[in-house]
């Protein structure tokens, strides 16, 4: 256990915070900017596993397994939450045949 | 007999509930006999109470009864209870006001008679002595108050009962508005007293206050604002315009209140307080300076007068001044003397006054009079009686009262008894004047009014005559010295003066100055009576009609000296602008601007805001993003 930490920790930490931070940027930048409502599902996925990475990142340099805890109930959750996005999806498409969210603007005042 | 004092305000009272309540159920006889039944059984009592009263006092006691009926409110220090005080002066002051009150009420049976408010006007008179008994027997200054302002009320319904006529409706408004703000006076008076003495019951401040040194700063405030008070139930200067107004009521109301009671309460409320008064030598030097120059005032204008009510109203504003001035020269039972044979002499005439009018199918102007001697003898002859009275001719009893006055302000200043001399020959000038335009000399009405004059009934010539009596004889109860009298009501009243005679040492004047002053004033009346019977009836003059030249002091006179321009140029007219101020400019734009200015704040913010929702998906992501992100920035800024 000690020579998986020992090893794990020749990467600085730093190097884990910055690659979780851009994969995290990319997932937002992707929900902001795609139009289709799958890909915006799959950045929504990408941004809640940067997370997961960088949780089990501060797990494994301060030997508290809290953090890798905490990523089971992210992992259940996003699972969850896929299932009901692509239900949802699914449903819009059979209804507008498309799957563009800027078709989705009967909110509007 | 005095333990049921409680019942001789509830008997008026009483009256004014049942015939308040049935005065359109009820026959017209039956409101009579039910309204005349109350008070002549308050007076009956009356007199059997001033019967103990004066038993008391021949038994040399003091005479005075506190009876209190019931604990009102007990608020912190101060405690007060219905509580009735019943003294000499109370007592005459009881019979007054429902002696004449009785017979005024008989008068109204047939003066009112055709009215269809009968039942309300029977209702509210029953009202307005309740509350003069009230005024007149309370024993502390809250009841006195109770009653001061429930007067001013019953003669403000009473004034305006013909309220159909807009004239008449405001002539009540400003009757009440003036006692108003006379009773501002009497409340702050009240304060100061509750303040001074710890008390506001006579019996607790009078013997505390003749322990207070003359001229105390207190003492003065208070009794200034005592005196405010007076002028405007009294109508003195500067409060005076309300009464002329006021004789837009029906004649009963303006004998009853304007005459005999209400107006006598500013009088009565200073003769209660008379040691606050004499003590305070700056107060009573201005109450005799307001009262002679009111009496003045008045009297000029009354010469002028064409409406036979108005003469009479400018009359009482007169004799009242004169009552002040009694009051102010410390001559306080010459003034409450003036103020029994005025209660006579001014109801005979008012109540004349009425006799004539209804006989000349409601007019007033004198102008259209004249011969009214054989059709109306026993008008006349009472009118006759009042006249001579008023005029202070010897032996009727307004010589008696006006002299006591006179001889007092004579010791005070013989210029004084100059100026009051003025007034008495003003007095007797247009009080002649008045007779002979309307009964001498030949008929000058139309020949409509001359078909219906007639005699009035017995129910309103009978109190004439019982008034007319007492005019004759009410003399003799308070004559001096001088002439052999003893003085019988100053001593009756003693006790109640006492302590302000003990200040200010007993009244002395040699009997021979006396002879000289009653003479004088005895033919300055005889000499006016014939100059005006020369004037009216010898050479036939008539006043001018409307609109007739008249030279300047007949011009300033007969508009009565512009007293009510002055006023509305220089109190009501920028009431009225700051009002109209306050209308447009505070209320229409401030407030309502900003009420308004909020809603519509609301509305534009709402307009705006609702572009957040454009529906865009994308946009609203972005919005979640963006929000997260300045949380983000704060949560970091803050640590």
């Amino acid at each position: 256990m000690d020579g998986i930490i020992n090893s794990m920790q020749g990467v600085p930490l730093n190097h884990y915070i910055l690659f979780s931070t851009i994969i995290f940027s990319i997932g937002v930048i992707g929900v902001l900017i795609r139009r289709n409502a799958i890909i915006i599902m799959m950045s929504i996925e990408l941004m809640l596993n940067s997370v997961n990475l960088l949780l089990a990142a501060f797990s494994a340099y301060s030997g508290d397994p809290a953090g890798q805890v905490f990523v089971f109930f992210i992992m259940a959750l996003a699972a969850a939450e896929v299932a009901v996005g692509l239900a949802i999806i699914v449903m819009v498409y059979r209804n507008t045949r498309s799957l563009d969210i800027n078709t989705l603007n009967r909110l509007k005042w | 007999m005095i333990d049921l004092i409680w019942l001789v305000p509830l008997l008026p009272l009483l009256g004014f509930i049942i015939i308040g309540l049935g005065r359109n159920v009820l026959s017209k006889p039956l409101i009579g006999i039910l309204g005349s039944g109350v008070v002549l059984g308050a007076f009956l009592l009356s007199a059997l109470i001033f019967g103990d009263v004066y038993a008391a006092r021949q038994a040399g006691e003091a005479g005075s009864f506190t009876i209190s009926v019931f604990d009102w409110f007990s608020a912190g220090n101060v405690n007060i209870a219905m509580s009735f005080l019943v003294d000499p002066l109370s007592a005459i002051m009881l019979l007054i006001v429902t002696g004449i009150g009785f017979l005024i009420h008989l008068y109204s049976i047939g003066y009112m008679q055709k009215d269809e408010g009968f039942g309300k006007f029977f209702s509210y008179l029953n009202l307005f002595v309740f509350f003069m008994l009230l005024l007149v027997l309370g024993s502390n200054y809250v009841v006195m108050f109770i009653g001061w302002e429930g007067v001013g009320l019953c003669s403000y319904l009473l004034i305006g009962f013909w309220f159909k006529n807009k004239s008449y409706a405001s002539a009540a408004k400003k009757a009440f508005v003036m006692n108003r703000i006379g009773d501002l006076g009497f409340l702050l008076a009240a304060f100061l007293i509750f303040a001074t003495f710890g008390t506001l019951e006579f019996s607790g401040i009078f013997p505390k206050a003749s322990t207070m040194v003359s001229g105390d700063g207190m003492l003065l405030l208070i009794t200034l604002l005592l005196f405010v008070a007076a002028t405007g139930k009294s109508a003195q200067i500067p409060l005076f315009t309300w009464l002329p107004d006021a004789m837009a009521g029906p004649t009963p109301v303006s004998a009853l209140i304007h005459a005999a009671t209400m107006v006598t309460a500013g009088i009565y409320m200073i003769a209660r307080s008379n040691i606050l008064f004499t003590l305070s030598p700056i107060t009573m030097q201005i109450v005799v300076a307001i009262g002679i120059c009111t009496a003045l005032l008045a009297a000029a204008i009354a010469i002028t007068q064409n409406d036979i009510k108005k003469v009479l109203a400018y009359s009482t504003v007169s004799q009242l001044g004169y009552m002040f001035v009694g009051l102010g020269v410390g001559a306080f039972t010459g003034a409450f003397f003036h103020v029994i044979t005025h209660a006579f002499f001014k109801a005979l005439l008012f109540l004349g006054a009425g006799s004539v009018i209804h006989a000349m199918s409601n007019e007033q102007d004198m102008r259209s009079m004249g011969g009214l001697k054989k059709h109306l003898p026993i008008t006349y002859l009472t009118m006759l009686i009042g006249t001579i009275a008023i005029a202070g001719i010897p032996p009727l009893s307004g010589f008696f009262s006006k002299d006591e006055i006179l001889a007092h302000a004579f010791v005070k200043s013989p210029m004084l008894w100059t100026l009051g001399l003025i007034a008495a020959f003003f007095t007797a000038f247009y009080m002649f004047r008045m007779l002979f335009l309307t009964f001498f000399g030949k008929f000058r009405g139309t020949q409509e009014q001359a078909n219906h004059l007639h005699e009035s009934p017995l129910s309103m010539t009978l109190p004439l005559i019982i008034l007319a009596v007492l005019s004759a004889v009410g003399g003799f109860l308070n004559v001096p010295s001088a002439l052999g009298g003893n003085y019988g009501l100053g001593e009756f009243l003693a006790p109640v003066f006492a302590d302000s005679v003990s200040h200010t040492g007993a009244f002395h004047l040699d009997h021979s100055t006396e002879y000289v002053l009653m003479a004088a004033s005895a033919i300055a009346a005889l000499a006016m009576a014939f100059f005006a019977y020369r004037k009216y009836v010898t050479n036939h003059e008539v006043p001018q009609p409307e609109g007739a030249k008249m030279g300047l002091l007949t011009k300033l006179s007969y508009n009565k000296f512009y007293v009510d321009e002055i006023y509305d140029a220089m109190v009501v007219k920028p009431l009225d602008n700051l009002s109209v101020f306050f209308h447009r400019i505070v209320d229409r734009w401030l407030i309502d601007g900003l009420v308004n200015g909020v809603g519509r704040l609301t509305a534009e913010s709402g307009k705006y805001l609702r572009l957040l929702q454009s529906g865009n998906v994308g946009f609203y992501l972005f919005m979640m993003v963006a929000g997260i992100v300045a949380l983000l920035i704060y949560g970091v800024m803050k640590f």
